[in-house]
């Protein structure tokens, strides 16, 4: 059994007094796509910043092929941070840069290409999330969905390891949704990244997932794993059950899909 | 069945009573009558009438609202109903809704069907202010902390500006130096000239008195030279350019551009401190090169007007005033104000809060820390030029 390529151990997100979740662990196969699932406020984006070296962990461990990341020198963690792409909720793109500028910064900095080189892979980038033409459009003047696009072709810039996605459907209408699947698929296929996204698209999740975890906000910790065309069969827990059928399969639990 | 009416339904405008609202206690349990208009259009009606039913001992067994001739109806009518559950949960009394219409009775069961959440509820509306000075003397200590570990982490990220390890682009250098330089050079201008007449002028008005005009010069020298430049100069840029960067920061923050660096694996520090530093390390010295002129300037302009020295008696009394040596303390002061302007401005800006006021604060703070870390500094070297006889 190969080393998973992200393993999370017992990890505790708590701020203060506020505990945000607590003991959760799961791990990532090379080349899987994940899923953190779960209600409103349970933790998912905080779950995923914890992973990518934005906020310490109160307690447990994040692992990257078996290097712990927390644990590691800050230069090393530079270097595992070098093999992230992560594409924010809001595209979170440099305002003063121009679309360009913004997938060039990771090649520039990280590649020994020339500057057209580089202007030529920023098209091509560009090109796959479908904005070739807005190469010179700053973030500000184009639409939500066009600035979640332009965040993933820089999240993809430098053909990265691992694929950090946070909500990346919310917002994009159901055919650009559908493209960012298939996106993503081809991603995994080609490239051989491997993928942990925070959704709530149970098309995209039912489509593409291999994996998942699903955070209670409830009990404050994790309570199933595994594959979600599996968890809509037969979890044990009705929570799930509820979510993964959007509350159609059990009545009594569509109060709790309200929340 | 005895029926009494504990409120006089009918009664227009007297006062305590809702002529919409009936009460009525019937064998042990109470029925609200409902009728008229229950809209936004008049005040919510008061549920204290119910309030002092349900809080008679005996209490009713159970609480039951009907309708009679209930006209207009929206959330008004569903707010009383949520009033009146509360009133009844409190009371242990159970509460009958079938005599209203069914779209609030559905409203009223959707309201109730998620759970208050656990923990939502914030404190600190009841807090003494004891408690509270201690929570700000706390949060005072932490933030002086978070500014040592700012400098420390600056400082840090310079020696890997002097081992070329340093991640930034030196485009953003120059903009920075664009921006903090040559468009800074007509209010540093304006306010050194200003500067310097006034202080020739005041020095004249006491000199005069014993002859001894020609000491403007001495003094607008020195002081110009020594002090005034590199302070004022500093204090006008920690204005507009400490305020600046803290803007620029703070924006960002709330937009995650500087979690999105951090994430790429590009210190924040590195690509977006240093180079403002740099620009500013770099700008400073010559602003104040410029200031000292125009103050100087100014010096003359009033000690040729006012005291009809000439320009000759003026330069030649200044040059024998000043030496490099004052050059060279204003330029070091210069420099080392350029940084510390740079510090205050990113430190506020990285630490804003995520709205609109948290930058307007972050910009606020900029320029007071910039001036306070000008003015401490420069009475350090006060003493310390002092000490060593300089």
């Amino acid at each position: 059994m190969s080393e998973p390529r992200i393993r999370v151990e017992k990890l505790d997100m708590i701020f203060g007094t506020n505990v945000v979740q607590q003991n959760v662990s799961f791990s990532v196969a090379p080349g899987e796509i994940f899923v953190i699932m779960g209600g409103s406020g349970c933790g998912k984006s905080t779950l995923l910043r914890h992973m990518i070296g934005l906020l310490r962990p109160a307690g447990g461990r994040v692992l990257y092929d078996g290097e712990s990341y927390w644990d590691a020198a800050p230069a090393e963690q530079l270097a595992l941070n070098r093999r992230f792409g992560v594409l924010f909720q809001s595209g979170a793109l440099w305002s003063s840069m121009t679309l360009a500028e913004n997938v060039a910064l990771p090649l520039k900095q990280y590649t020994p290409l020339s500057t057209t080189d580089i202007a030529r892979v920023v098209s091509l980038k560009l090109a796959l999330v479908g904005l070739r033409g807005f190469e010179d459009f700053f973030p500000a003047e184009i639409s939500g969905g066009m600035r979640k696009r332009a965040g993933l072709a820089r999240a993809m810039a430098l053909d990265p390891d691992i694929l950090f996605f946070d909500e990346p459907s919310a917002g994009l209408d159901p055919l650009s949704s559908r493209r960012l699947d298939e996106l993503i698929l081809e991603l995994r296929d080609s490239l051989g990244a491997t993928v942990v996204m925070v959704t709530h698209e149970l098309p995209s999740i039912f489509a593409i997932a291999d994996n998942s975890v699903f955070l209670d906000a409830e009990t404050k910790t994790a309570i199933a794993w595994g594959n979600p065309r599996e968890l809509a069969k037969s979890c044990p827990e009705t929570k799930v059950r509820a979510f993964l059928a959007r509350g159609e399969a059990a009545p009594a639990a569509a109060a709790q899909a309200v929340g | 069945m005895t029926s009494t009416p504990l409120a006089h339904p009918g009664r227009h405008g007297a006062e305590g009573t809702d002529d919409r609202l009936g009460l009525v206690q019937e064998a042990g349990h109470l029925v609200l009558r409902l009728s008229g208009d229950w809209t936004f259009d008049s005040p919510l009606c008061d549920p204290t009438p119910v309030a002092a039913a349900l809080a008679a001992t005996p209490g009713p067994a159970r609480v039951e609202i009907r309708v009679a001739a209930l006209a207009r109806w929206d959330s008004a009518l569903v707010v009383f109903v949520d009033t009146v559950h509360a009133l009844c949960v409190e009371h242990n009394a159970p509460l009958e809704l079938g005599g209203l219409p069914a779209g609030a009775v559905r409203l009223s069961a959707l309201a109730h069907a998620v759970p208050e959440r656990a923990g939502g509820r914030r404190p600190g509306a009841g807090r003494l202010w004891v408690d509270r000075i201690g929570v700000h003397a706390l949060a005072r200590l932490r933030a002086g902390g978070d500014q040592l570990a700012f400098l420390g982490e600056a400082v840090i990220a310079f020696g890997r500006l002097f081992r070329g390890r340093a991640v930034f682009q030196a485009s953003d250098v120059l903009l920075f130096m664009r921006a903090c330089g040559p468009q800074a050079l007509a209010i540093t201008g304006i306010i050194n000239l200003l500067i310097g007449m006034i202080l020739a002028f005041i020095g004249a008005v006491q000199l005069q008195k014993f002859g001894a005009g020609i000491y403007v010069a001495d003094l607008v020298g020195l002081a110009i030279t020594r002090e005034m430049a590199a302070v004022m100069t500093g204090i006008v840029l920690a204005g507009r350019t400490g305020a600046a960067y803290a803007a620029q920061l703070g924006t960002m923050q709330a937009q995650e551009e500087i979690d999105a660096l951090t994430t790429f694996g590009i210190p924040p520090i590195d690509f977006l401190v240093l180079p403002r530093m740099i620009a500013l390390s770099l700008m400073m010295p010559l602003l104040y090169l410029y200031a000292c002129l125009v103050g100087l300037l100014g010096g003359m302009i009033v000690g040729t007007g006012m005291l009809s020295l000439t320009i000759t008696q003026y330069a030649l009394e200044t040059q024998t005033a000043i030496s490099l040596t004052q050059f060279a303390i204003g330029l070091g002061k210069s420099v080392v104000f350029g940084i510390l302007v740079a510090i205050a401005g990113c430190l506020r800006g990285m630490q804003a809060s995520r709205s609109a006021a948290g930058v307007g604060d972050a910009a606020t703070s900029a320029v007071v820390t910039g001036i306070l870390y000008i003015i401490i500094t420069d009475a350090v070297f006060a003493v310390m030029f002092n000490i060593l006889g300089i």
